[in-house]
C-alpha cells in the first residue's frame, strides 16, 4: 500500500513545491509593483535601466523582427501557393507580426538579454554581499534595484514590441517587393487596411506584461541566488528558463483573453 | 547599549551560534576574535537583522532590534563587510558618499564629494582613487574604501569587519589608530572582527572570544594575558595545539 502510495506522496510534495514558489514568485512580483508607487524614488536607476533594457536591447530586437518578417513573407508564399493564396502575403505577415511573434520573439530576445544580465548582476551583488550592504546603508534593494528596472521594463518593452512590430512587416515588405513580385503601395495598403485596433492592443499589452516577467523574474533569482559563483550561474540559468515560459505561457493566455470570440 | 542574550542560530543542519551571550557598553571598543568560521560575521550580520536568529533576543538601547522602525535603526549603524561589498556599478566617491547622496541624509553632490574625499584621506587613500571604480582597486584599497564609507555619514555605532586583513602592516596600523580615533574622539560605540592581535591591542576595551558558538572568555583586554583560559591563551599565542582542534 505505502509502495502504491509513495510515487503520489512524491507527486503531491512536487506539486506543493511548485505552487509554494508561484505563490512565492507572485507574492514578490506585487510587492515590487506596489512599491512602484511609493517613494523613494531612485530616478539615476530609473534613467539607468531605460538605457539598458529599452534603448541597448533595439538592435536585437531590429534584426530579429527584420529575419523573420521576411522568412514569415517566404513561407506564406510558398504555402499559399498550394491552394492559389499567394496574395495573401501582406495581411498574413502583418497579423502574425502583430498578433504573435513580434511580442513572443521580442519577448523571448528580452528574456535572453535582460533577464539574464539582471539575475547576474543581483546575483553577484547577493553573493558579494552588496545587497546586505544596501539594506545596512537604509536603502531597501527592492526599491532600488528591483523597481526601477521593473518599471523601465514595462514601459520600454511594449515599444520595442511595436518597433519590432514595424520592422517585421518592413522585413515581409522588402521580401514580397523583390523577390516575389509584390506591388510596393498594394502590398502597404492590404497591410493597413487589415490590421484593426484590438490587433495593435493587443500587441502592446502582451509587450508590457512580458517585459514585467522578465525584469521581475531576473530580479527574483537574483535576490534568491545561492552562494558563491555556483549560485550566480544556477540564477542565471533559471531566471531565463522561468521567464521564457512563462512568458509564452502568458501568451498563450492573453491571446485566449483577446481573441477567442 | 549592544545585549545579546542567548543568541542561536543554525543553517540547516550547521549550528552556528548556540547561545551567544554577550554586552557592549556605550561608547566602548570591542573586540570579537576566533578561529574562521565559528560565526563572528553571522553575530554582527544578526545585530544589524540582515540575519534572522533562530531564537535569543538581540536588544539596542533596551529595545529589541527586530522589531519598530527599520530605517531609524539602520541610520544609526555603520558596517564594513569583512569582503568590502562595494557596489562595483558605482566609482569610489558614490560608494563613500552613498548614504550622502540619497534618503534623510542627501546633500548637494559637491558636497558628498567633499565628505567623501575627506573620508577616502582618513583611511590614507588620494583624492584621486575617488573617480576609479572598486574593481580597478586592489584587495587592500577596496577594504579601506569600504571602511570609509562606513564612517562617511559618522554613525553612533560601528562594525568593523576584518578591517586590516589583507592591508601591509603599516596601513594596518593607520587604520587602528583610525577605528581607536573613532571611539575616543567621536564616542562611538564599536565592534570590531580581527585576527590580528596587534589589532585587537590597539583596538579594543573589552575583548570576547567566540569558540564553538558561544563567548569562550570576554573581559576587558588587559587581562587578555592572564585570563587562565586555555582556549584564549591557545589562539592569542597562535599555537597549533591545545583545546581548539586544528581540524575543524
Ligand atoms: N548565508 C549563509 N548560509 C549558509 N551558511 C552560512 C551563511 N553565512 C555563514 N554561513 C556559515 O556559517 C559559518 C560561520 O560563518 P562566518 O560568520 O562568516 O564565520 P567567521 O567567524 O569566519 O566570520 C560558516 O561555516 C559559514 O559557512
Ligand atoms: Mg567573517
Amino acid at each position: 500500500m505505502s509502495a502504491l502510495l509513495s510515487p503520489l506522496g512524491t507527486l503531491g510534495r512536487a506539486t506543493l513545491g511548485f505552487l509554494a514558489a508561484v505563490g512565492r514568485v507572485a507574492l514578490y512580483g506585487f510587492a515590487t509593483l506596489s512599491h512602484i508607487f511609493r517613494p523613494p524614488f531612485y530616478p539615476r536607476e530609473f534613467l539607468h535601466a531605460l538605457l539598458q533594457i529599452g534603448w541597448l536591447s533595439l538592435p536585437v530586437v531590429g534584426l530579429t523582427a527584420i529575419f523573420t518578417g521576411g522568412a514569415l513573407a517566404l513561407q506564406i508564399y510558398a504555402g499559399g501557393a498550394r491552394f492559389n493564396a499567394e496574395a495573401v502575403v501582406p495581411q498574413i505577415v502583418a497579423i502574425g507580426m502583430v498578433r504573435e511573434l513580434g511580442p513572443v520573439l521580442v519577448g523571448l530576445m528580452i528574456a535572453a538579454r535582460v533577464t539574464s544580465s539582471i539575475a547576474a548582476e543581483v546575483a553577484t551583488m547577493k553573493v558579494t554581499e552588496q545587497i546586505d550592504a544596501l539594506v545596512t546603508l537604509s536603502t531597501h534593494p527592492m526599491k532600488y534595484l528591483a523597481v526601477p528596472r521593473v518599471l523601465a521594463a514595462l514601459i520600454t518593452v511594449p515599444i520595442l514590441v511595436g518597433v519590432g512590430d514595424v520592422i517585421g512587416i518592413f522585413g515581409g515588405y522588402v521580401v514580397a517587393t523583390q523577390n516575389l513580385g509584390f506591388n510596393p503601395a498594394a502590398y502597404l495598403k492590404n497591410t493597413v487596411d487589415f490590421l484593426e485596433p484590438l490587433d495593435i492592443v493587443s500587441s502592446l499589452v502582451k509587450g508590457c506584461v512580458f517585459g514585467g516577467i522578465a525584469a521581475l523574474m531576473g530580479c527574483y533569482y537574483g535576490m534568491n541566488s545561492g552562494r558563491g559563483a555556483q549560485g550566480v550561474g544556477r540564477a542565471t540559468k533559471g531566471s531565463v528558463e522561468a521567464a521564457a515560459v512563462l512568458i509564452l505561457a502568458a501568451n498563450f493566455l492573453l491571446t485566449g483573453v483577446f481573441f477567442s470570440v | 547599549m549592544i545585549r545579546l542574550e542567548d543568541v542561536h542560530k543554525a543553517f540547516g543542519p550547521k549550528t552556528v551560534l548556540r547561545g551567544m551571550t554577550l554586552h557592549v557598553p556605550k561608547g566602548t571598543s570591542m573586540v570579537i576574535i576566533g578561529g574562521s568560521g565559528t560565526g563572528k560575521s553571522v553575530a554582527l550580520k544578526c545585530i544589524l537583522g540582515l540575519i534572522a536568529p533562530d531564537s535569543g533576543r538581540i536588544l539596542v538601547d533596551g529595545k529589541d532590534a527586530t522589531t519598530g522602525d527599520r530605517d531609524a535603526f539602520l541610520a544609526r549603524f555603520g558596517m564594513l563587510f569583512q569582503g568590502g561589498a562595494l557596489f562595483d556599478s558605482l566609482p569610489v566617491w558614490q560608494n563613500v558618499a552613498f548614504r550622502l547622496l540619497r534618503g534623510a541624509l542627501k546633500r548637494p553632490p559637491a558636497q558628498a564629494r567633499e565628505i567623501a574625499i575627506e573620508k577616502l584621506r582618513r583611511v590614507g587613500l588620494k583624492p584621486d582613487v575617488a573617480d576609479l571604480f572598486p574593481a580597478e582597486l586592489s584587495g587592500g584599497m577596496q577594504k579601506r574604501v569600504g571602511l570609509a564609507r562606513a564612517i562617511a555619514a559618522e554613525p553612533e555605532i560601528i562594525f568593523f569587519d576584518e578591517p586590516t586583513t589583507g592591508l601591509d602592516p603599516i596601513m594596518a596600523g593607520v587604520i587602528n589608530e583610525l577605528i581607536r580615533e573613532i571611539v575616543t574622539e567621536m564616542g562611538a560605540t564599536a565592534m570590531t572582527i580581527t585576527h590580528d592581535m596587534t589589532s585587537v591591542r590597539a583596538i579594543a576595551d573589552n575583548v570576547a572570544m567566540l569558540h564553538d558558538g558561544v563567548i569562550q572568555w570576554t573581559g576587558p583586554v588587559g587581562k587578555m594575558d592572564d585570563s587562565g583560559d586555555p582556549y584564549l591563551d591557545q589562539f592569542i599565542h597562535g599555537r597549533a595545539t591545545g583545546p581548539i582542534e586544528a581540524v575543524r
